[in-house]
């Protein structure tokens, strides 16, 4: 996705808190008191969005191309799968672990990878998450392989149970860690790290050129991301007390690439609007529809082409764009 | 020993059948991607569709087999043009970003479609009788179906190299594939050579979807299940080159099969590894330009 000029989009440069981006936090809350029998899925909804996010600040901000994201979102959930397994099942430093697994996992294979561009790049980034997939299937006597793993989980701090009826807790726990990390990401995109990777997307020569350490920039943000998508496939395994291999599939990369071009990328909020949006319909195209035509499928590949052909940055971009239009007209 | 031997020759051949099937549904995504640097996932879509249109051709107009596949191809060649005139080539020169998203919805489309026509069941092809059994080579017998699939693929295989090396059009091809300003600064019209290229890729790849029926199956996950297969063949043997994606074909379908003769539980591991250690040791290919 083309940013256009930088200078034309605020929401890039200017890292002021505008009171707008309390909106999702204060729906987040709401959706605890108006919807409490849709919790299940509101959890599953934000574990997505922290998971896009993650991938958004490779792809939207470094313009890294992954399609093996899975890789670390498995790696995250298998860290936590496997502690309870052997007896650790205390929830923060599980997450902990889960983000210095990923996150080593990021690390060592983002610096031999990000040597790479372009295609070979994606063929690698496919291959490692298609690796670790076969793997975790070959070794199905330790994670259970196709039939799953059950995990358990102690309260938090001590205080608040996960139970499998109501997700009222695991529901306030992921927003939690939602908005920790995202505390985080927002600081981080507008550091001068930040900005040195829009740089690198923009034009890796000029960045070479003018010293920035490019290879150096790439494997700390893609650490990074692959952390906080440890973190996500963590809390998954967490919330949901229970793992297949699935949490490792290419069609789960794919998802979450989708999720983050429909919501638009480098914008940190399209992830909430593409994960969510990306949820729902599928949720309510299965409800309405039913799954025994792939009405959902039809509908992900069509957004997908419209969305390219638009030329708008997904979702948020759209919303952008009409919003600029209508002041354009009253003003 | 003889098993041992027996073993061998058994992966040596199913490694080979398999490999020639990949080549030809790969090298046009190859050549395509070489010319254009366009990142094309909806490849395998193609292939897929020739199969499909393979199968209603022979149950609903009562076509032979051969006859078919060969209308299939050009059926889905011509399709191929339509789509890469109206969408392909407003992306050419754009980011890799929006081709993979382009091509991953396309693909998404096409299964979707295929399953609304003909149901999420596989489909099969009634292979002709001359087709089936199996041919005694004196020390051996070999199924008749894969020595068939050999024997049109590598007489396809070398069709394309000779074209590719000693026509002028290949020398067109090759040139704009090494410095596409230069052959377009001597006349060539490389907009057009890429547009009839990828028609003759996108029929290759149909004629394949048809015929590997018996090995690939013809059902709507196709185009998502042998995807990565496709991008391994191109990724490994260098973009742009007939004769990088022959070798990486022949590699991937030979440790393919020994891996699933000798590990079946970890086969899937095994073909990642080498990829991966192939690309780091030449991230551009075998045969590729860094």
């Amino acid at each position: 996705m083309s940013l256009g000029s930088l200078a034309a989009a605020p929401i890039l440069t200017d890292h002021r808190v505008r009171p707008l981006e309390a909106a999702p936090w204060l729906i987040a809350i709401a959706v605890y008191f108006v919807l409490p029998a849709q919790l299940g899925l509101a959890t599953q909804i934000l574990i997505m969005i922290l998971f896009a996010l993650s991938l958004d600040l490779i792809v939207g901000y470094a313009g890294i191309i992954s399609l093996g994201h899975a890789a670390f979102f498995g790696a995250g959930a298998y860290t936590v799968g496997l502690l309870s397994k052997y007896g650790w099942t205390e929830p923060l430093t599980g997450l902990l672990a889960a983000a210095a697994i990923a996150g080593l996992i990021g690390f060592g294979s983002g610096w031999v990878l990000l040597r790479t561009r372009g295609l070979t790049l994606l063929m690698l980034t496919i291959a490692v998450a298609i690796m670790l997939h076969e793997l975790a299937n070959d070794l199905d006597t330790i994670t259970g392989g196709f039939d799953g793993l059950p995990i358990e989980t102690d309260p938090i701090l001590g205080l608040f149970r996960f139970s499998a009826l109501s997700y009222d807790n695991q529901y306030f726990y992921a927003l939690a860690v939602l908005f920790l990390v995202f505390v985080l990401v927002r600081s981080t995109v507008y550091s001068p790290f930040g900005r040195s990777l829009v740089g690198i997307k923009e034009s890796t020569t000029r960045m070479h050129a003018i010293g920035s350490p490019v290879h150096l920039r790439l494997v700390q943000v893609y650490s990074m991301s692959a952390a906080i998508a440890g973190v996500a496939g963590g809390l998954f395994a967490q919330a949901n007390a229970y793992l297949t291999t699935q949490v490792l599939s290419f069609g789960l990369s794919g998802d979450v690439l989708i999720m983050v071009i429909l919501g638009g990328a480098g914008q940190l909020y399209g992830a909430f609007l593409g994960a969510t949006a990306f949820l729902l319909l599928e949720r309510q195209t299965e409800l309405v529809l039913g799954t025994e035509f792939p009405y959902w499928q039809l509908a992900v590949g069509t957004a997908l082409v419209l969305t390219v052909l638009s030329g708008q940055n997904g979702l948020l971009g759209l919303a952008i764009t009409l919003y600029r239009r209508l002041r354009g007209r009253t003003s | 020993m003889d098993l041992v031997l027996n073993a061998m020759v058994s992966i040596a051949f199913d490694g080979l059948s398999f490999a020639i099937l990949l080549f030809v549904i790969s090298v046009g995504l190859s050549v395509t991607m070489g010319l254009m640097g366009f990142v094309n996932l909806a490849h395998g879509a193609f292939a897929m569709v020739g199969g499909y249109v393979t199968v209603a051709l022979m149950t609903h107009a009562g076509m032979p087999f051969l006859a078919a596949v060969a209308l299939a191809a050009l059926g889905v060649a011509a399709l191929s043009v339509v789509f890469e005139r109206l969408l392909y080539a407003r992306f050419y020169g754009e980011d890799e970003l929006k081709q993979v998203l382009l091509t991953i919805g396309l693909v998404f489309m096409a299964v979707a479609g295929v399953t609304f026509v003909w149901g999420p069941n596989p489909q099969i092809i009634q292979t002709p009788d001359y087709l089936t059994g199996q041919i005694d080579f004196g020390f051996r017998k070999f199924p008749t179906y894969r020595v068939f699939l050999i024997v049109v693929g590598g007489a396809i295989a070398a069709a394309l190299f000779f074209g590719f090396d000693r026509t002028r059009i290949g020398a067109q091809i090759r040139a704009a594939v090494d410095n596409r300003q230069m052959a377009e600064s001597v006349g060539i019209n490389v907009g057009r050579l890429f547009t009839m290229t990828f028609a003759l890729g996108s029929g290759l790849a149909a004629a394949g979807g048809a015929l590997g029926s018996e090995i690939l199956g013809i059902q709507p996950t196709f185009a998502l299940d042998y995807l990565v297969f496709f991008l391994i063949v191109v990724a490994v043997g260098g973009l742009g080159s007939v004769r990088g994606a022959f070798v990486a074909a022949l590699l991937l379908g030979v440790i393919n099969n020994a891996g699933n003769y000798l590990y079946p539980e970890a086969s899937g591991f095994f073909i990642y590894v080498v990829v991966i250690a192939v690309l780091l040791w030449r991230p551009a290919g075998l045969y590729g330009k860094a």
